[in-house]
């Protein structure tokens, strides 16, 4: 199954994904879905975030 | 023959000048300042905490914050993720008013004494102002007396008149860079009109939060140029942000200020500012890591952004409260701010 990089919506396997993961999780909460690599609607709150995928429902920092 | 003249040491006249009379280095000792070498450093960042420590005092002030509205910002801030002019992938977002109020919990609960609600926006609307006024009386109605503050872009003499019946009583709006280099940075606004809502801010008796990013460009002659305009306008509190390049804004190549420019920026700031609140906000996980957020702490900030920024991570609030406890920095207790 083809996955999706949340920081830059690329195929994971396509590519140098180490930029990205020395942000994501870091200093960005992910943009993209992992699944669909669509773009997500995340909010960020002082303590955690939570990013929304129409189409693959919701995630967080709590999970 | 006449002799040359004799150079005399920035940082010597800054402990006569700054430390001692309170009064804020000029343009060009600032630019002398930005100019040291590394290896003077450490000397810069000591005296900058004798000037904190002997104008403002131990305590630090602890602040979060969190975005009520994000994304699809008309104005085009080169820096921004939320701007709607660029390929950014933040998307739009709002807040409700039960997330806000747990947001402003979370707040109180690390200790700090401020919460300030931001939103992506050239000036704030009805609906953006009737929101922030629900907000506010939910965050109360929860038994949470934190004190807030608001960031909603430009206001009109009548939104400023809201804000301050509403009980806000810090504004931010950041001017972001030096006069001379704005342009570059925006163009759908002026320097002026953000310099002219924040008079306005000043005289309804606001307290004025304005600050900036640094790493945008700007030359250090203009760096030198934003802390002395800074100066003038004689903020209650300066948040100094270093650049996060953002995916798909103009700046998402520019690199990260190093470490070493970084604190010497810190320094000078500090010794433009004697008297206000400097505060460390984004992209200080970036240009420093943990060590250097200790340096900065040591070198004249006497604030700090716990938890999360608006679009992008910070470092665990328990992080921060954990080095404050080591550096014996103690949190600025929100009784002494009423």
């Amino acid at each position: 199954m083809v996955t999706y990089c949340g920081f830059c919506g690329k195929e994971r396997a396509e590519g140098d994904h180490s930029a990205c993961a020395s942000r994501l999780g870091v200093i960005d909460p992910p943009r993209f879905c992992a699944e669909c690599a669509r773009r997500m609607v995340v909010q960020v709150t002082p303590s955690g975030w939570t990013a929304a995928c129409s189409r693959h429902g919701e995630i967080s920092s709590a999970r | 023959m006449t002799a040359a003249p004799e150079q005399v040491d920035v940082l010597a006249v800054a402990r006569e000048q700054v430390l001692e009379q309170g009064v804020g280095l000029s343009e060009e000792q600032v630019l002398e300042v930005l100019r040291l070498p590394d290896d003077r450093i450490p000397e810069l960042l000591e005296l900058a905490h004798a000037v904190r420590m002997r104008w403002c005092g131990p305590e630090v002030e602890v602040e979060g914050i969190v975005s009520l509205k994000t994304g699809g910002c008309p104005e085009d801030c080169h820096f921004c993720s939320q701007s709607g002019q660029f390929p950014s992938p933040v998307r739009s977002a709002w807040l409700d008013i039960p997330g806000l109020v747990k947001a402003a919990r979370q707040t109180a609960e690390t200790g700090a004494s401020e919460f300030c609600i931001v939103a992506a926006v050239r000036g704030p609307d009805k609906r953006l102002l009737s929101q922030v006024r629900d907000g506010i009386k939910a965050i109360r109605e929860d038994g949470n007396d934190i004190q807030i503050a608001c960031s909603l872009g430009m206001l009109t003499q009548e939104q400023v008149d809201e804000l301050v019946d509403m009980g806000v009583h810090r504004y931010n709006h950041n001017l972001e860079t030096a006069r001379s280099h704005f342009p570059n940075v925006v163009t759908t606004h002026s320097w002026e009109e953000r310099w002219d809502t924040l008079k306005m801010i000043r005289a309804a008796g606001m307290e004025v939060c304005c600050g900036g990013i640094i790493g945008m460009g700007e030359t250090l002659e203009q760096r030198a140029e934003f802390a002395v305009q800074l100066a003038e306008l004689e903020p209650d509190e300066v948040p100094l942000n270093f650049l996060i390049p953002n995916p798909g804004t103009p700046y998402e190549n520019y690199p990260v200020v190093e470490g070493p420019e970084a604190l010497r920026t810190v320094g000078a700031f500090r010794l433009a500012l004697p008297r206000t609140i400097l505060r460390f906000a984004g992209g200080r996980e970036l240009t420093f890591g943990d060590l250097g957020a200790k340096q900065g702490m040591l070198g004249g900030v006497n604030a700090i952004i716990v938890g999360n920024y608006l679009t992008n991570l910070g470092r665990p609030a328990q992080d921060d409260l954990d080095m404050l406890t080591e550096l014996a920095m103690p949190i600025k207790e929100l009784s002494k701010t009423l």
